[in-house]
């Protein structure tokens, strides 16, 4: 059956419409980029915290945390929410980590001050979050992570580097994995909220993307001190922790934890438009059979995203709970990246066009797309692990490792 | 109209689906699949006629549980249900490789359903009583343009009379009637004629496929009665029965695929190379992996496809041809890969993968392969 809404969750379904229909804000000065991951400005990052702070005053971010911790209270209201903002086309949200990661970590590992510190600030867009897992030597196989922790009376002190921490030169604060014990590779780990921002032995260093543009950093630790209060459950307990926030990761990845920004549909009405208006010949791209082909065909794999997100709640047409839900991460990213490779091939000689180049076709969005859908392909679990993960979990096939 | 975010699918639809999947494993296991149809390889493929290799008693007992009429309106003693509930119906079909003219039968049905007129009604009554039926439209050259037609309807009088040649009749020999194409002074008419008619011949192919038959059947000035011109002018039921006719092959690929999918999987999980259960190792893992979400994608499509016909949407043709194109691409790679994965078995005769993956090849190219459908689309995006 399809998840019908109750009578509550058909009045806020019509409260955020309404909302969001007379409180859209005008665009900044300049284009935002697609994904809260890749602001680079403060005046985007100012832009799009008091756009969520807005969200949030409304009761459309965080409608399902308890009141006493800034939110709703509310039950099945988030995904409504999430699904009215991406229809109408707002601007997304810009803490994406808070929202999808930190914030559920903390509602179910956080102590009771835990929660009612974090998670109303975090709401309300007033603190950034970022995420420190990954390490140079510790990606896809996350449980390596090597910062330390070193107990000290009641504060612990960390050293070691966190790499591709995507938001860190904003926030203020960083979901942290670090290892109190080289003893055992799992157990020897402890999770962390630790303050980043203007905290002594704390460097957020910006590392230039394959874009040219900045994106993500590399925080490093040198002997920082943090209160034991900003440790998240128990000590040894990190990887649990680590995978409850990995499994909020996965839809946050797929847009449902952060609202609107650009879509599979968008990506593909821009390619027929694309093919339409690039001279070929005596006609047009789209006149040319084999690139009419492929753009076809990843218009169909697009409208197959969206039946099957469909499907996925049409309880007599799925076969094993985890199956569709586990694809999305890695159907919707290929998707974005072989669309944005067809746009380039589209464009041709022109898609050496950058972003600066007044000829460029739709100022560079294609090769920009291009290069930047593979952040996607690559950031929470790669492809190749995502892979790994539904012929294990769902086909029952031997771990691969 | 608008569409149900369920596709339509409720709990009527699961019924069916969940009990037609119960009697098609419990009465037509693989193994007596094989034995049916694949007993003997050279019985299969070097008698002068290829056996029929389907279980009369079997389409008795689906006849009687309804699954041919499901489509046919309450007022020509069917059931009238949707779309969607064939697709289930084919869906599992397919996941059996059921050798009998249900699909057949279907789409017949689907293509009187549209040609509203008495001889359609007289004959989806036939259908309700028991009948099997094939569409004969397709010409020599194998085109799946409803325009195309080898066979002539000429009129003298009052009589009509069909001359000439349909090509790739499914089924043939498991019918008694045939819904004919036939070129006639207004255009393409479609008729009805009894596999049995005077001037009838039926001339079996020799196909890869062993669980269907196919025929070139020949017409030879074969009289056709008033009360059989289901339309003289019946290109637009061609028409609008396509959405419906590829969904029904699209959902029989979905069913298959799905077959050939877990089939890979157990044979992945239960043989072991280099130490390890070849499943581990991600040159067999991922790629079976992706033949799941090429198989999900078009399943999605499929029903979503059945719900748009079901709704009356304009747009029922293009998701029906991205239904057929993406079903028709996840089944050539699950053909591939699940002869490929299982070594040298697969190549073999002995292991049930052939069945399936033979047709699945022709479901493929049935009304137009993955690259027919987008040319197709093409003209309509
Ligand atoms: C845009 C972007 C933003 C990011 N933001 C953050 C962030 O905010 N915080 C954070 O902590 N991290 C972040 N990451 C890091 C991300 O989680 C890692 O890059 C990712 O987990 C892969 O790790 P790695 O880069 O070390 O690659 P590796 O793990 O070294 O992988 C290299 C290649 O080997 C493949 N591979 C690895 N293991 C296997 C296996 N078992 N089977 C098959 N193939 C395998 C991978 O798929 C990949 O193709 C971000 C990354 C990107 C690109």
């Amino acid at each position: 059956m399809a998840r019908k809404d109750t009578p509550e969750q058909a009045e806020f379904r019509e409260h955020c419409r309404r909302w969001l229909g007379e409180n859209r804000p005008a665009p900044p000065a300049v284009r935002l980029p697609e994904m809260a991951i890749e602001v680079s400005t403060e005046d985007h990052m100012g832009y799009l915290s008091d756009w969520q702070n807005k969200c949030w005053e409304a009761g459309l971010v965080g409608s399902d945390y308890p009141k006493e911790y800034g939110g709703g209270g509310n039950h099945g209201f988030l995904r409504i929410a999430n699904q009215e903002m991406s229809k109408a086309g707002t601007p997304f949200l810009i803490n994406v980590i808070g929202l999808g990661m930190a914030a559920p970590t903390i509602l179910h590992h956080g102590t009771e001050e835990q929660k009612r510190l974090y998670l109303k600030p975090l709401l309300a867009a007033e603190e950034i979050w970022c995420q420190g897992f990954s390490e140079p030597g510790a990606g896809s196989d996350l449980a390596s992570a090597q910062t330390s922790a070193v107990r000290d009376g009641d504060n612990w002190i960390i050293n070691g580097h966190k790499v591709w921490t995507s938001l860190a030169t904003f926030s203020k604060w960083m979901i942290l994995l670090a290892r109190h014990s080289n003893d055992h590779k799992y157990n020897g780990l402890t999770y962390f909220v630790a303050p980043i921002a203007d905290t002594p032995g704390v460097t957020v260093r910006p590392l230039i993307k394959i874009t040219g543009g900045t994106g993500f950093n590399e925080v490093l630790f040198e002997d920082v001190v943090i209160s034991d209060n900003m440790r998240l459950d128990e000590i040894g307990k990190g990887w649990t922790v680590a995978m409850t926030t990995l499994t909020h990761e996965r839809g946050a990845a797929e847009g449902a934890g952060s609202g609107g920004g650009a879509g599979v549909e968008e990506r593909i009405e821009g390619l027929v438009a694309l093919a339409k208006k690039t001279p070929r010949g005596n006609g047009t791209a789209w006149d040319d059979p084999v690139l009419r082909d492929r753009i076809i065909q990843v218009a169909i794999r697009a409208n197959g995203l969206r039946q099957t997100m469909r499907r996925g709640r049409v309880e007599g047409l799925i076969d094993h709970p985890m199956r569709l839900p586990l694809q999305g991460k890695v159907v919707m990213t290929e998707l974005m990246q072989d669309a944005a490779a067809i746009g380039m091939e589209i464009a041709g000689a022109a898609s050496s066009l950058y972003i600066r180049d007044e000829n460029a076709p739709d100022q560079g969005d294609w090769p920009l797309g291009y290069m930047n859908s593979y952040g996607m392909t690559i950031a929470a679990g790669t492809s190749e692990v995502q892979r790994n993960i539904l012929g294990e979990r769902v086909l029952g096939l031997a771990k691969s490792k | 109209m608008s569409q149900p975010k369920d596709f339509g699918f409720g709990e009527d639809e699961k019924l069916l689906r969940d009990s037609a999947r119960k009697f098609l494993s419990d009465t037509l296991p693989v193994d007596k699949l094989r034995k049916l149809v694949a007993g003997d390889h050279v019985e299969a493929y070097e008698s002068a006629v290829q056996p029929l290799g389907y279980d009369e008693n079997l389409w008795k007992q689906i006849v009687e549980l309804g699954w041919t009429t499901l489509a046919i309106p309450e007022e020509a003693g069917g059931a009238g249900m949707k779309v969607v509930a064939v697709a289930a119906i084919a869906e599992e079909a397919g996941r059996a490789a059921l050798p009998s003219p249900l699909i057949p039968t279907l789409i017949a049905t689907a293509v009187l359903c549209e040609a509203k007129s008495a001889a359609a009604s007289s004959a989806l009554g036939r259908i309700a009583a028991g009948e099997a039926a094939s569409i004969a439209i397709t010409n020599a050259q194998g085109s799946w343009e409803p325009t195309d037609t080898d066979v002539v309807a000429s009129q003298s009088g009052n009589e009509t009379t069909l001359s000439g040649t349909a090509s790739f009749v499914q089924d043939a020999r498991k019918v008694s009637f045939f819904v004919v194409s036939a070129k006639n002074s207004s255009g393409i008419g479609l008729y009805v004629v009894d596999a049995d008619a005077p001037g009838v011949t039926i001339r079996p192919d020799q196909i890869v496929d062993l669980t269907r038959d196919q025929a070139r059947v020949e017409f030879k000035d074969v009289v056709i009665a008033a009360d059989k011109v289901v339309a003289t002018d019946g290109l637009e039921a061609l028409r609008r029965a396509t959405p419906s006719m590829l969904v029904i092959v699209a959902a029989d690929l979905c069913g298959a695929a799905e077959w050939q999918l877990q089939t890979t999987a157990e044979y992945a999980k239960v043989r072991t190379q280099f130490d390890h259960p070849l499943g581990f190792f991600q040159a067999v893992k991922h790629p079976i992996v992706n033949a799941m979400i090429d198989i999900d994608r078009a399943k999605s499509l499929t029903y979503a496809a059945a719900c748009e016909i079901d709704s009356e949407q304009a747009t029922a043709e293009v998701a029906a041809r991205m239904a057929k194109s993406a079903a028709s691409d996840a089944a050539a790679f699950i053909c591939s890969r699940s002869v490929q994965l299982h070594g040298g078995i697969g190549f073999t005769w002995e292991c049930d993968v052939h069945i399936y993956f033979k047709r699945q090849k022709h479901n493929q190219m049935l009304y137009g392969d993955g690259i027919y459908q987008r040319s197709k689309l093409g003209e309509m995006l």
